[in-house]
C-alpha cells in the first residue's frame, strides 16, 4: 500500500483553479475521446453539465470524465499515458474518459509542466495518482452524505460507487454535483499495482483519430481571425548580425503590411534562452508564400560580431582541447596509468561525432498577440513555463497578463526547450501591433543553431594476462561541453579508473538533443566494450554481466550511478528473447546496454547484407522502466528510439564553412527513410513494481553501440567516426 | 494574382493567388485545409504528400498554375468519415508519435494500395522512401501499409 500526501505546498487538490475548467481556450480544439475506437463508445452520453473536481479532471452529469493533460504532447505519448494514471486511481473506465490538453496552470497542476529529461511520468506519477484517488474520494464522501453511511461502507469500480453490506449504488456522473468542494484527507491510499486495470494495458494515442484525418492540433495549424504571418531572416552565418536592410523595398512587396529588426535579448536569460541570433530582419504579411518571396528580396547589411567558425577548426579545438581543455566533471579510482603499464594487453581508441540539427518535422512557430497590456502565447513549447518567464521579462509586464497555451507539437527531440521562436513571436506582435503567427521555413530552422554539440573521446583499456579488465579511462570534449559521465558504468567495475569531461568552446548555439551526451557516449563506451571483449575472448554480454557482478558484490569507489541489478536483468532478458549465443549464418548480430534518464534498455541487433551493404534486419529490446504505464505508447517510443540512433549514427551530420551552416534542408542533411529502417522491432519490458520512469530518451542510446559492433561483425570494420556510411566507403550505405 | 478554381475532396473551391503560389499555401493559408503538413519545401520530407488524380504528389513543389482540372485529394478528403482503409489501420496499428508526418505517409501508402493493392516490402520501400518520420515510426507504418491491404 502506498500513502500519499494531499497536500501540495500550501495548496491541497481540493482546490480548483479559475482557469483549469477552460482546458486549452484556443477555440479550435475538440474534446478528444478515449473510447473513439472502440465499440461501446456509446455507453456514455455527452453531459448537460460538467462539475469540477480539481485543477485535474472534471466529471459530466452522465459519468463522462475530462482529464486535462499537463505536460506538452511532443510525440512521447504522455497526453495518453498522463490521464491513464488519474483514471486508474478515479478508477472509471478509459472509455469514459476524454482527455484535453491542459493549459499552463501551477495552480491546476501542481507539478512542474515541461517535457524534457524523459522525465514527465517520474516526476508527476504522485500528483497523477493524486488526483485521482483525490476525485474517487470526494465522490465517496459526497455518496456516503447522501445516503448516511460510514465511507468504509463503500468501494468503487469502473466509475460506480456501492455499498460494501447493502445494495444501492450509485454512478460518478450522478453523484458529481455534490462533490464539488468536499474535503479530502491529509493522506489518500493509493492502489495495489497488483490491481490495475488501466495502468500497464495497451491504450492507443487519444489524439489519433484527429492526426489520421488531419484535423488542426500543431502549432502551424493554428488560426485567429485577423492575425498576421510573420518570417523572419537570420544571420547568414554564427557571429553576424543585422545592420539594416531594403525596409521600404520590402513593405512595397505584395501582401506585405510590415518590416522590421525585433531585438529579443533579454537581460536576465535563462537556459532555455540560448540563442545566437538575437536580432532578426522580420517581415510580417497576409500569407507564407508572400512571405517567402519578400524573405528572398532582402537586401541586408550584416556586420561581423565573433569570428567564423569551420569544421576543420572545430576538429583541431576537440583534438588540442581533448588534450588541455579545463577537465569539469571527473572520476577517479586506483591508479590507472601504473596499471595500463603493467597490463598484458591495451587497447585505446577515439571515437567522434559531427553537430546534429534537431529537425522536427513541424518546424519553429509560434502565435502571439501582444497588448499593451497583456500577452497571449500559443504554439508548441517543451517549457511553457519558462516561455511565460522570459515573456514577461521581455514585455516588461505582469505576469498575471501572459498566457501559454500549448498545441501538440510535431517533434521535440530537445528543440522546443528552447523558447526563442516564442520570444520572438512576442517580439514581433508588440512591434507590429497586431497578433501575429511566427513560421520558420526549414532553412531558417536548420540554420538557427541550438544544435547537438560534436564531441571526441579516448577511451582505453587494459587487460591483465588472464584477460581481467584491470584499468579502463574515459576522456571527452565536445563543442562546449564534454560528453563524460564519470559515475556511470563502468566505474564501480574496475579497480584502476580514470573519468574526465573537459570543456571546450564555440560561438556555434547549442543544445540538449535526445539523450544528451547519452546518444554518443552511449555508441562509444559500447562499441568499445564490444572490442575489448573481443580482446579477452569474452562473449560480449558475458564480459558485460562479469562487470555487474564485480559492481554489486564488490564495488570499487564510493558510489556510482546505475542499479547492477537491473542493467544485468534488462541484458538477461534481451539475451533470451533474442536467442543470443545461436549463430544463423549470413546474420551479424551487436548487443549494448546503456542506462539513463532513470531507465535501462540493452539491444540486440541483426544485420544481414542485402546486396553487398549492411541493413538492420531486425531489432530486440529489453526495457526497465519500473511500473509500465501504457504498453502501446511505451513500445512505440521505443521503437522510435532505435531508428533515430541507427538513422543519426548511420548518416547525419552538419558542418561548418566560414560560421555558415553547410546543410539547410534534407536534401543535403541526411535523415533516416523507411527503406533504411530495421524491418521489425520487439520490445520486451521487465515486470516489477518499482515507480515508473521515462522512456521519450533510453531507447536512442544502445542502438548506436548495439550498430556499431553488428557492422563490425558484417563488415571486419570497427567504426569509431559518426556519420557510420560516410566512414568507410565500401560499406557504401547510401 | 490570378482566378483559380480548383477541385478539391470532390468540390471545386475558387481561390485568388498569385499563380506561382505551391498548392500547399492555397490549401493551407487560403482554403484553412491545414491536414496537409509544410515540412521543407522542396519535395525531400513528403509532408505534404496529397493526391493528384489518384497519384501522389509533393504539395509544396506544385504551383497551382500547373493543376488546373486535376481532381485534388487531400487527407480531409480521403474518406467522408475518416474509414479509409488506411486510417482504419494507422489507428490499429497506432502508428503515430508526433503525428505531424503522418497525413503525408498516409496519402502516399494510400495512393500505393491504389495502385498496387499486395505490395511486397520492396514496392512498400520505393513508395514510402519520400516521406520521412523524425520519429521513426517506420515499422509501425510498415506493418499498418500491410493491415490495410487486407481490409
Amino acid at each position: 500500500m502506498t500513502i500519499i500526501k494531499t497536500k501540495v505546498g500550501r495548496r491541497s487538490f481540493l482546490k480548483t483553479s479559475a482557469a483549469a475548467g477552460g482546458g486549452m481556450l484556443i477555440g479550435f480544439n475538440w474534446l478528444t475521446s478515449c473510447s473513439a475506437l472502440s465499440k461501446d463508445s456509446e455507453t456514455v452520453a455527452y453531459p448537460n453539465e460538467w462539475f469540477e473536481i480539481n485543477g485535474y479532471l472534471k466529471i459530466g452529469d452522465t459519468g463522462m470524465v475530462t482529464i486535462y493533460s499537463p505536460n506538452p504532447e511532443i510525440g512521447q505519448n504522455v497526453m495518453t499515458s498522463m490521464p491513464m494514471i488519474v483514471a486508474e486511481e478515479l478508477d472509471v473506465p478509459w472509455e469514459h474518459v476524454v482527455v484535453e490538453q491542459g493549459t499552463l496552470d501551477a495552480d491546476a497542476f501542481k507539478n512542474p509542466q515541461f517535457a524534457g529529461g524523459s522525465l514527465s511520468i517520474m516526476m508527476a506519477w504522485n500528483a497523477l495518482r493524486m488526483a485521482g484517488a483525490a476525485g474517487r474520494r470526494m465522490l465517496m464522501e459526497a455518496a456516503a452524505k447522501e445516503w448516511g453511511v460510514d465511507i468504509s461502507n463503500l468501494k468503487t469500480s469502473d466509475g460506480v460507487i456501492s455499498e460494501v453490506m447493502g445494495g444501492r449504488t450509485i454512478g460518478y456522473g450522478e453523484i458529481a454535483a455534490k462533490a464539488v468542494g468536499i474535503e479530502v484527507p491529509d493522506e489518500l491510499e493509493m492502489k495495489d499495482p497488483k490491481d490495475y486495470k488501466i495502468i500497464g494495458t495497451a491504450k492507443k494515442n487519444v489524439e489519433g483519430p484527429k492526426i489520421v484525418t488531419g484535423k488542426p492540433l500543431f502549432g502551424l495549424d493554428f488560426k485567429r481571425e485577423g492575425m498576421k504571418l510573420a518570417m523572419i531572416q537570420h544571420p547568414p552565418a554564427f557571429g553576424m548580425q543585422p545592420i539594416d536592410f531594403n525596409v521600404d523595398e520590402i513593405k512595397a512587396m505584395p501582401g506585405i503590411t510590415d518590416a522590421f529588426i525585433v531585438d529579443t535579448t533579454l537581460k536576465q536569460p535563462q537556459w532555455s534562452d540560448v540563442n545566437a541570433f538575437n536580432k532578426l530582419v522580420t517581415i510580417v504579411g497576409e500569407s507564407t508564400w508572400q512571405l517567402m518571396q519578400a524573405k528572398k528580396a532582402l537586401k541586408v547589411n550584416w556586420e561581423k560580431v565573433s569570428e567564423p567558425e569551420n569544421s576543420e577548426m572545430h576538429e583541431k579545438r576537440l583534438i588540442a582541447d581533448l588534450e588541455k581543455g579545463r577537465v569539469g566533471a571527473s572520476r577517479k579510482d586506483g591508479n590507472a596509468d601504473a596499471a595500463f603499464a603493467k597490463a598484458a594487453k591495451v587497447i585505446e581508441r577515439t571515437y567522434t561525432s559531427p553537430f546534429m540539427a534537431h529537425n522536427t518535422l513541424e518546424p519553429q512557430n509560434f502565435f502571439a498577440n501582444v497588448t499593451d497590456t497583456s500577452a497571449e502565447l500559443i504554439g508548441p513549447t517543451q517549457t511553457p513555463q519558462a516561455l511565460k518567464d522570459s515573456v514577461v521579462q521581455l514585455l516588461g509586464i505582469s505576469a498575471d497578463n501572459v498566457t501559454v497555451d500549448m498545441t501538440r507539437i510535431g517533434g521535440g527531440f530537445g528543440r522546443r526547450l528552447y523558447n526563442h521562436a516564442g520570444i520572438e513571436a512576442a517580439a514581433i506582435s508588440k512591434k507590429a501591433g497586431v497578433p501575429i503567427k511566427l513560421i520558420y521555413s526549414r532553412e531558417d530552422d536548420m540554420t538557427q543553431g541550438t544544435y547537438r554539440p560534436t564531441y571526441r573521446s579516448v577511451y582505453k583499456a587494459g587487460l591483465d594476462k588472464d584477460n581481467n579488465l584491470i584499468a579502463f579511462s574515459a576522456r571527452g570534449v565536445g563543442l562546449p561541453e564534454g560528453p563524460i559521465f564519470p559515475n556511470r558504468f563502468p566505474a564501480g567495475t574496475v579497480e584502476n579508473y580514470t573519468a574526465e569531461s573537459v570543456m571546450s568552446s564555440t560561438n556555434i548555439s547549442t543544445g540538449a538533443w535526445r539523450a544528451p551526451r547519452s546518444h554518443f557516449t552511449a555508441g562509444a563506451e559500447q562499441s568499445f566494450l564490444d572490442e575489448v571483449a573481443e580482446a579477452a575472448g569474452k562473449d560480449p554480454i558475458e564480459f558485460r554481466l562479469e562487470l555487474f557482478d564485480k559492481a554489486k558484490n564488490s564495488p570499487v569507489g564510493d558510489k556510482y550511478e546505475y542499479n547492477a541489478d537491473r542493467y544485468a536483468g534488462v541484458l538477461k532478458l534481451v539475451k533470451e528473447k533474442a536467442n543470443w549465443g545461436t549463430e544463423t549464418p549470413g546474420v551479424y548480430r551487436g548487443v549494448a546496454a546503456y542506462f539513463c534518464h532513470n531507465s535501462y534498455v540493452a539491444q540486440v541487433m541483426d544485420v544481414v547484407m542485402e546486396k553487398n551493404q549492411p541493413k538492420v534486419k531486425k531489432v530486440w529490446c529489453a526495457v526497465d522502466c519500473g511500473i509500465l504505464i501504457n504498453r502501446e505508447g511505451a513500445e512505440n517510443i521505443i521503437q522510435g528510439g532505435v531508428v533515430d540512433g541507427i538513422g543519426h549514427a548511420l548518416y547525419s551530420q552538419l558542418t561548418f564553412d566560414n560560421g555558415s551552416p553547410v546543410q539547410s534542408n534534407f536534401d543535403t542533411y541526411k535523415l533516416i527513410r523507411n527503406n533504411q529502417a530495421p524491418r521489425e522491432i520487439e520490445v520486451h519490458f521487465v515486470e516489477n513494481e518499482i515507480s515508473p520512469t521515462g522512456l521519450g530518451e533510453p531507447g536512442l542510446p544502445p542502438a548506436i553501440g548495439a550498430l556499431a559492433s553488428a557492422l563490425y561483425k558484417a563488415t571486419g570494420t570497427r567504426l569509431y567516426h559518426q556519420p557510420f556510411a560516410s566512414n568507410d566507403l565500401s560499406l557504401n550505405l547510401g | 494574382m490570378a482566378n483559380f478554381t480548383l477541385n478539391i475532396n470532390g468540390k471545386d473551391k475558387q481561390v485568388d493567388v498569385d499563380p506561382s503560389t505551391p498548392l500547399l499555401w492555397v490549401l493551407r493559408d487560403h482554403l484553412d485545409m491545414v491536414g496537409t503538413k509544410y515540412g521543407c519545401g522542396i519535395a525531400q520530407c513528403g509532408a505534404c504528400t496529397v493526391h493528384l488524380n489518384g497519384n501522389a504528389v509533393r504539395a509544396c513543389s506544385l504551383p497551382v498554375s500547373a493543376v488546373a482540372s486535376q481532381k485534388i485529394t487531400t487527407i480531409e478528403g480521403l474518406s467522408e468519415k475518416g474509414d479509409h482503409p488506411v486510417q482504419k489501420a494507422w489507428l490499429d496499428i497506432d502508428v503515430p508519435q508526433c503525428g505531424y508526418c503522418q497525413a503525408g505517409q498516409m496519402m502516399s501508402a494510400a495512393a500505393l494500395l491504389n495502385s498496387n493493392p499486395n505490395p511486397t516490402d520492396e514496392d512498400i520501400d520505393a513508395a514510402m522512401s519520400g516521406n520521412i518520420c523524425r520519429c521513426g515510426t517506420y515499422v509501425r507504418i510498415r506493418k499498418a501499409i500491410k493491415a490495410a491491404s487486407q481490409l
